[in-house]
């Protein structure tokens, strides 16, 4: 069956006895990504360049061209430069405390993405604290606090309705004062189309400057692997207003292939730092970029 | 650069333009963009595929009934095809037995505990007996999320926060109800993903044990490629009654929507706009066909030429 074949298997399948690519080959090439939501203009993008190169340096194999395939979609993706630190969650290099806002849209998966970022954290010995900034989503408060229980990390509360600004420039405030390693701050979930949420945000980050000028040293942007095209305004709105410096990607554990995200990382230059498959405390991985382009060409 | 679905197809029919007749080649060039245009309002690609074929022979057809000019033609028959395959609008839901079971289903964070909420408010406001019954027993403060919905809209909620077993949850709830004069339960269930075996064994269960008279799947309207797997796959399990689509006070394209309604013909039956729990509105094809094209301005000018 076609669409249980891997990606290089169909690709094989047209290339073979061909040396040039050609018009068969790039339409399966464009249907596999565009299949993985990498949509039409990153997939141009990486049509042209694969044509450019073979142009250049004849392909002899399929195998050549699995290769070439490989080396031009991971060229799109920004090398996440603190990868030896968030590899093993050191902190030793890092300013301490060093604060981590997250920041998306409703229900990509923010709150657990930060429960599961705690445990490794604390797992490595870090001293960790989170501010529950998101007041406003139901029972929002509870789940980080179950959170913060269950990986056994305490959790800098408000309550309900309350100011998230001021929730966040306590939760820094605390955590500076007992000695924190890292500092993460949950926010409520909000669509980049609502001015007045999108500025609270900006806010947020700046009440909390007023105590820690640095902070937030990350800025992490949540986009659930679902997402389709979507994200890549995420990616910009969310920019604009707090300057996003880092990506997680979650439910990778289903059948999306998040692949939107690279022509988000390679637009905006923001470095995929997780991803998320699963909704345990464990279910969270350091993003590997040829892992990552494999997983796209695999069914 | 993002470029603009009305951009696309404006460059597509620039091929068009001047001409009086649309011709194999002009709608061959053009149904190649509609497509992309399609495909990045995220419509599944093989479904892109087959809608612009589709309209390409429309296309030919009536090339003779031409009165405007072709490019318009061309967006109308789109338009008018697009509203077509995403079927009538406000479908009703089916209220039946005692009491009569609601059961919703979806991934995780597509908005269905929200929805319960505005659907009970929704139904309260009819002046229907409602009830909620909170079955996710895995998502840390579930249960206290529709408790605090609830107490919002006034209406009860049923939970056992020490039950590890979600079916036998749904079914206390049940007999809950009948003994408290409730004539609707709205069963919230916990997100799942369609290659979670286990998970989707649960809710196949919960149907079971229950038998809804209306089962509605609901579902992120910024939802990519991979909405046709998930949607077939929940179908194969429930076969479910109808889709609601959330987080449409976002600017997503929502192309999902058309995705979904071609792999399971299932109706839209609501939309989501909101966090409120008001936020809630009936399925209309013309104005999601005009949204996933992006260009609602263009559509109205022929309707006025
Ligand atoms: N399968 C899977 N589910 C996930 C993953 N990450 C989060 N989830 C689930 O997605 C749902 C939403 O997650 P949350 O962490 O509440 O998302 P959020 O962004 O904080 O949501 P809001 O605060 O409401 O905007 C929950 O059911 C999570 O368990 C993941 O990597 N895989
Ligand atoms: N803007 C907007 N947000 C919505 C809408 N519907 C739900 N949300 C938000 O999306 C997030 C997830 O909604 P939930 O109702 O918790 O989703 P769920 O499907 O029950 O999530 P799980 O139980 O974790 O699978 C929350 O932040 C909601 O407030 C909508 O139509 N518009
Ligand atoms: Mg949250
Ligand atoms: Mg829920």
């Amino acid at each position: 069956e076609k669409s249980k074949e891997s990606i290089f298997g169909r690709l094989s399948r047209v290339v073979i006895g061909k040396t040039t690519v050609d018009e068969e080959v790039l339409d399966e090439l464009e249907e596999i990504l565009i299949s993985s939501d990498v949509g039409v203009e990153t997939t141009v993008k990486i049509i042209d360049r694969i044509e450019k190169r073979v142009a250049r340096d004849k392909y002899t194999s399929t195998g050549e061209l699995d290769r070439m395939l490989r080396e031009e979609v991971a060229a799109l993706l920004t090398e996440n430069r603190s990868v030896s630190i968030s590899n093993s969650f050191e902190t030793e290099q890092l300013p301490k405390p060093y604060v981590i806002m997250v920041v998306g849209v409703n229900g990509v998966g923010k709150t657990t993405t930060i429960g599961k970022l705690a445990h490794q954290f604390h797992q490595h010995g870090k001293k960790v604290v989170l501010g529950a900034a998101d007041t406003f989503r139901a029972a929002a408060v509870d789940q980080l606090k179950l959170w913060g229980k269950r990986v056994d990390v305490p959790v800098i509360e408000h309550g309900m309705n309350t100011d998230p600004s001021a929730v966040a420039f306590d939760a820094v405030k605390k955590g500076v004062e007992i000695g924190a390693d890292v500092i993460i701050i949950d926010t409520a979930g909000r669509l980049h189309t609502k001015v007045n949420l999108m500025n609270e945000l900006t806010k947020i980050k700046r009440v909390v400057q007023k105590f820690l000028p640095e902070a937030p040293h990350e800025v992490l942007l949540v986009l659930d692997g679902s997402t389709g095209q979507n994200a890549v305004i995420q990616a910009r709105e969310f920019t604009k207003a707090t300057e996003v410096t880092s990506l997680a990607i979650t439910k990778l554990d289903g059948t999306a292939k998040g692949g939107v995200v690279i022509g988000i990382s390679d637009e905006f230059k923001i470095p995929v730092k997780y991803i998320g498959v699963g909704e345990g405390m464990n279910d969270l991985q350091v993003f590997n970029r040829e892992q990552f382009v494999d997983s796209l060409f695999k069914k | 650069m993002f470029q603009s679905l009305q951009d696309k197809l404006n460059g597509a029919f620039r091929t068009l333009k001047g001409k009086d007749r649309i011709t194999d080649i002009n709608v061959a060039a053009t149904t190649k963009e509609v497509r992309r245009a399609l495909v990045d309002a995220d419509v599944n690609f093989k479904i892109a595929k087959d809608i612009t074929d589709r309209i390409r022979e429309t296309a030919m057809d009536r090339k003779i009934l031409i009165s405007v000019e072709p490019g318009q033609m061309f967006v109308k028959i789109v338009q008018e095809e697009l509203t077509r395959l995403m079927g009538s609008n406000s479908e009703s839901i089916s209220i039946k037995g005692d009491p009569a079971v609601i059961l919703i289903a979806g991934l995780q964070g597509s908005g269905k505990t929200t929805f319960s909420g505005k659907l009970a408010a929704m139904l309260k406001k009819q002046g229907k007996q409602v009830m909620l019954a909170a079955c996710d027993i895995y998502r840390p403060a579930a249960i206290d999320q529709l408790k605090v919905l609830g107490e919002q809209i006034g209406v009860e909620v049923y939970a056992e926060p020490e039950n590890k077993n979600a079916v036998a949850i749904a079914q206390q709830a049940i007999a809950y109800a009948r003994q408290n004069g409730k004539k609707i339960v709205i069963v919230d269930t916990a997100g799942r993903l369609a290659v979670d075996e286990a998970m989707m064994q649960e809710v196949e269960d919960i149907k079971k044990a229950l038998n809804p008279s209306e089962i509605l799947f609901v579902v992120d309207s910024m939802t990519g490629q991979d909405a046709v797997n998930t949607a077939k796959t929940f179908n194969e399990r429930l076969n479910f009654d109808g889709v609601v689509l959330t987080k449409l006070d976002g600017d997503s394209r929502g192309g999902a929507a058309l995705s979904i309604r071609q792999v399971v013909e299932k109706p839209i039956k609501f939309i989501s706009t909101g966090e409120k729990m008001e936020a809630l509105d009936l399925f209309h094809p013309d104005r999601m066909a005009s949204r996933i094209l992006g260009m609602g301005d263009v559509i109205s000018l022929v309707e006025r030429a």
